[in-house]
């Protein structure tokens, strides 16, 4: 084991030794890979081998996912990497989606020339272009499930490759540590109300 | 871990079928006793062990791998659905704990007891016609000492108090109530301008160091997952460990009981089961105790037919399977000026328990208890969380979520179902499982009454929320059951063989060494919160199965 190799397993260890260190055995391969890529990614500062994704597909996929979740004043799905997360879950969990991608960016890419025919590609058209191609494709099953594939990235763990920076975590809010001490919110933080918070008769 | 193990050629004492809210018990309760025991679980120990530890990933929890999952999976331990016996079942998602610790290891925890009517409603308020309304064998002061000793071996969090809508008690609950949440705190506002009573949930989650086990830190990943902290009072960490400490008792994983056997004078001898690599094993043993839930123990009593019980085992009255409870719901959603941040903490905290009873005055039977709720954790919200009419993509979808996240609040009620011969559990003829066993076949559609009920709840959950100062409130129409967790019913306890399958200490009347002690032995559903009510079944038959072997009349 490198130097550099070693002192990442006492990073990983620490870093998720909330969860005890049973959980990190078990699930060590795992997070090895998942770490492993989002660090040679933040390192080299060039994006990782595609798991799945050609080039060209991936830069299709990264647009709908802006779409999906846009970037305003806060980042969205782009800056959240999530077009990372669908390319690694499609060698994962959901590898049995693999047709769907491709069969629907060959879609995509058709409806986007009859919408525009000068245009070769969804990711070749301005913002407002674009959305009246997903529009035109909102009902699909293929559109649904870059829909929940991106939510999902989006709001998933960053470990899984998405939700970078926790960006997504920070849209909603949440707060992703394990512990928490009421009081949880502002109704139950009144005082009025805590002095009632017994049981009323 | 130093656990004793049996050789299945050797005849052990008892074979304890299933490791969950009932199983658990019955094996921790029979080894301290002294007998020998080996509890067939057809789950795992859980990929992190003994519940130690568990992923507190969401996306992990929702896309598990095979081996780690903690429930069943319908693929494998496949199921069909249908409303009436008129249909042909369709595939059917009814899942439940597959683990040691069963469905203990990843429930939301709610510990209510029956009321002591509840016992009699067939007396109350009167049979009703169609129905298999009726008293239990067995009374609510008879249950009430096997109820304390539930909570307090377990370990559930809640607050004694004295009022009409909840059962009463002999002593209080060994640890504090969980703190109120937001949505709790609502459900106080509501309550004071309706005149509703509120009360804090009773849980199986501890809230401080409870028999040596720490109290729960409110992370938020609760009903779904296991509990990281031991805090969840589930079987696997207090009544399997204290098993297997008596040196007595076997768990064996990995085990999928396919038959219960007898012998020729009518005793059951043994079961045989699948091992992990799918070989049959035959385990002996003096008696068996089938703790599988509701619908496996019915369906593995109707898989065990023999030339001398051809309709199933213990079936001679045909009730196996029958009365057949999955449990009613209904509720609303709204969402509030200010942050609720519900997200964080156990499921559920508080309830309104006003409606509890059947009121003749609302022209049907039913009750049900109304448990404030807060709002998922961020995929399941991202994906299904804001009010309906939101944009679900775009600039829009993402103000939608910056506006209504964290703001969300919901009402679950959890409500009456009455026991029809016709709802039941039986084999598919056509589906089999993964084992190549005909799958279970739920035949579920609710009385009238129910559905009314149901009605009547939703509405209360709008009135609710509107009381507590919403800005939105929304509620989908009511539904019908499909499958759940809390199944209940289907070998009834009674005095009468020809009308119910166990008799009043759970022991089968057509075969004198085979108990049965879960929820299916729930004559009547009480208001759709079981486990409770199964754990105190369990200790109490464990009492007396523990004096009957003794004396030798197992």
């Amino acid at each position: 084991m490198s130097e550099q190799e070693r002192s990442r397993r006492s990073f990983l260890v620490d870093s998720v030794s909330g969860l005890g260190g049973v959980w990190v055995l078990a699930n060590y391969p795992a997070i090895v890979a998942a770490e492993e890529f989002v660090r040679a990614e933040a390192e080299s500062g060039q994006p990782a081998e595609w798991a799945f994704f050609t080039d060209e597909q991936a830069a299709q996929v990264d647009e709908m996912t802006a779409q999906v979740i846009p970037t305003d004043q806060t980042p969205g799905a782009r800056e959240a990497r999530v077009v990372r997360f669908i390319d690694r879950i499609l060698v994962g969990f959901d590898r049995d989606r693999q047709d769907d991608y491709t069969q629907g960016l060959l879609n995509l890419t058709a409806v986007t020339k009859e919408h525009f025919p000068s245009v070769d590609k969804f990711s070749e058209l301005i913002f407002d272009q674009q959305l009246e191609v997903l529009m035109a494709i909102e009902s699909t099953p293929f559109f649904n499930l870059v829909r929940t594939h991106t939510i999902t990235g989006f709001f998933a763990s960053p470990v899984h490759g998405g939700n970078a920076g926790k960006v997504g975590w920070e849209l909603l809010g949440y707060d992703d540590s394990l512990n928490h001490e009421a009081p949880f919110g502002y109704y139950d933080a009144l005082p009025q109300v805590r002095g009632n918070g017994r049981t009323t008769p | 871990m130093n656990m004793k193990e049996y050789r299945p050629q050797e005849e052990v004492d008892f074979v304890v079928i299933g490791s969950g809210a009932a199983g658990g018990i019955m094996a921790k309760q029979l080894s301290t006793a002294g007998f020998s025991v080996v509890v067939l679980e057809q789950g795992g120990w859980g990929k992190f062990g003994h519940e130690r530890d568990y992923p507190k990933d969401e996306l992990l929890n929702r896309n598990i791998y095979p081996e780690d999952r903690l429930i069943s999976n319908p693929q494998r331990q496949r199921n069909t659905f249908r409303r009436t016996d008129q249909e042909v079942a369709g595939p059917g998602t009814h899942n439940y704990g597959a683990v040691v610790g069963g469905g203990t290891v990843t429930y939301g925890g709610s510990s209510w007891r029956h009321l002591p009517w509840e016992f009699e409603e067939a007396s109350h308020v009167g049979t009703i016609a169609g129905t298999g309304l009726a008293d239990w064998p067995i009374t609510y002061d008879e249950l009430e000492p096997y109820y304390t000793q539930a909570e307090w071996e377990m370990g559930i969090s809640g607050q004694r108090v004295d009022s009409p809508f909840v059962a009463p008690m002999s002593r209080d609950y060994p640890v504090p109530p969980v703190p109120m949440k937001a949505s709790g705190a609502l459900f106080h506002v509501a309550a004071a301008k309706l005149g509703l009573s509120v009360v804090p949930g009773p849980l199986a989650i501890i809230t401080k160091p409870y028999m040596g086990r720490s109290g729960c830190v409110h992370c938020g990943l609760c009903s779904g997952y296991g509990c990281h902290v031991k805090a969840r009072s589930s079987s696997a960490v207090t009544m399997i460990p204290l098993a297997l400490d008596t040196g007595n008792c076997e768990v064996r994983v990995r085990s999928y009981v396919r038959e219960i056997s007898v012998d020729n004078t009518g005793r059951v001898n043994g079961v045989t089961y699948f091992n992990s690599d799918k070989q049959e094993v035959f385990q002996s043993a003096r008696a068996v105790v089938l703790s599988a839930n509701a619908g496996e123990s019915a369906r593995l009593l109707l898989m065990s037919a023999s030339n001398r019980f051809p309709d199933g085992l213990a079936n001679s009255s045909g009730v196996v399977g029958r009365y057949l409870m999955l449990g009613g719901g209904a509720g609303a959603s709204a969402l509030f000026e200010h942050p609720l941040n519900d997200y964080k903490g156990v499921v559920s905290g508080t309830g309104i328990l006003d409606y509890v009873p059947s009121d003749p005055d609302r022209g049907f039977y039913g009750g049900g208890r109304m448990t404030s709720r807060g709002y998922a954790s961020p995929i399941s919200y991202g994906l299904n969380g804001l009010s309906p009419g939101s944009p679900r993509w775009g600039a829009g979808y993402k103000q939608a979520l910056r506006e209504q996240s964290n703001h969300r609040m919901n009402i679950s009620c959890f409500t009456t179902q009455l026991p029809l011969a016709t709802n039941r559990v039986d084999l598919d003829p056509e589906v089999k499982d993964e084992w190549g066993l005909p799958a279970m076949r739920i035949t579920s559609q609710s009385h009238p009454d129910d559905i009314r009920n149901m009605e009547f709840f939703r509405q209360k959950s709008i009135e609710v929320l509107e009381a507590a100062g919403a800005t939105e409130v929304w509620a989908g129409p009511v539904r019908d059951s499909r499958g759940s967790a809390h199944n209940r019913g289907t070998c009834r306890m009674g005095n009468d063989p020809n009308a119910s399958v166990v008799d009043r200490y759970h022991r089968a009347h057509d075969v004198p060494n085979l108990f049965v002690v879960d929820g299916s032995n729930l004559v009547t559903g009480g208001r759709n919160h079981p486990t409770m009510t199964i754990q105190a079944l369990a200790f109490r038959a464990a009492e007396h199965l523990v004096r009957s072997a003794r004396a030798g009349e197992v």
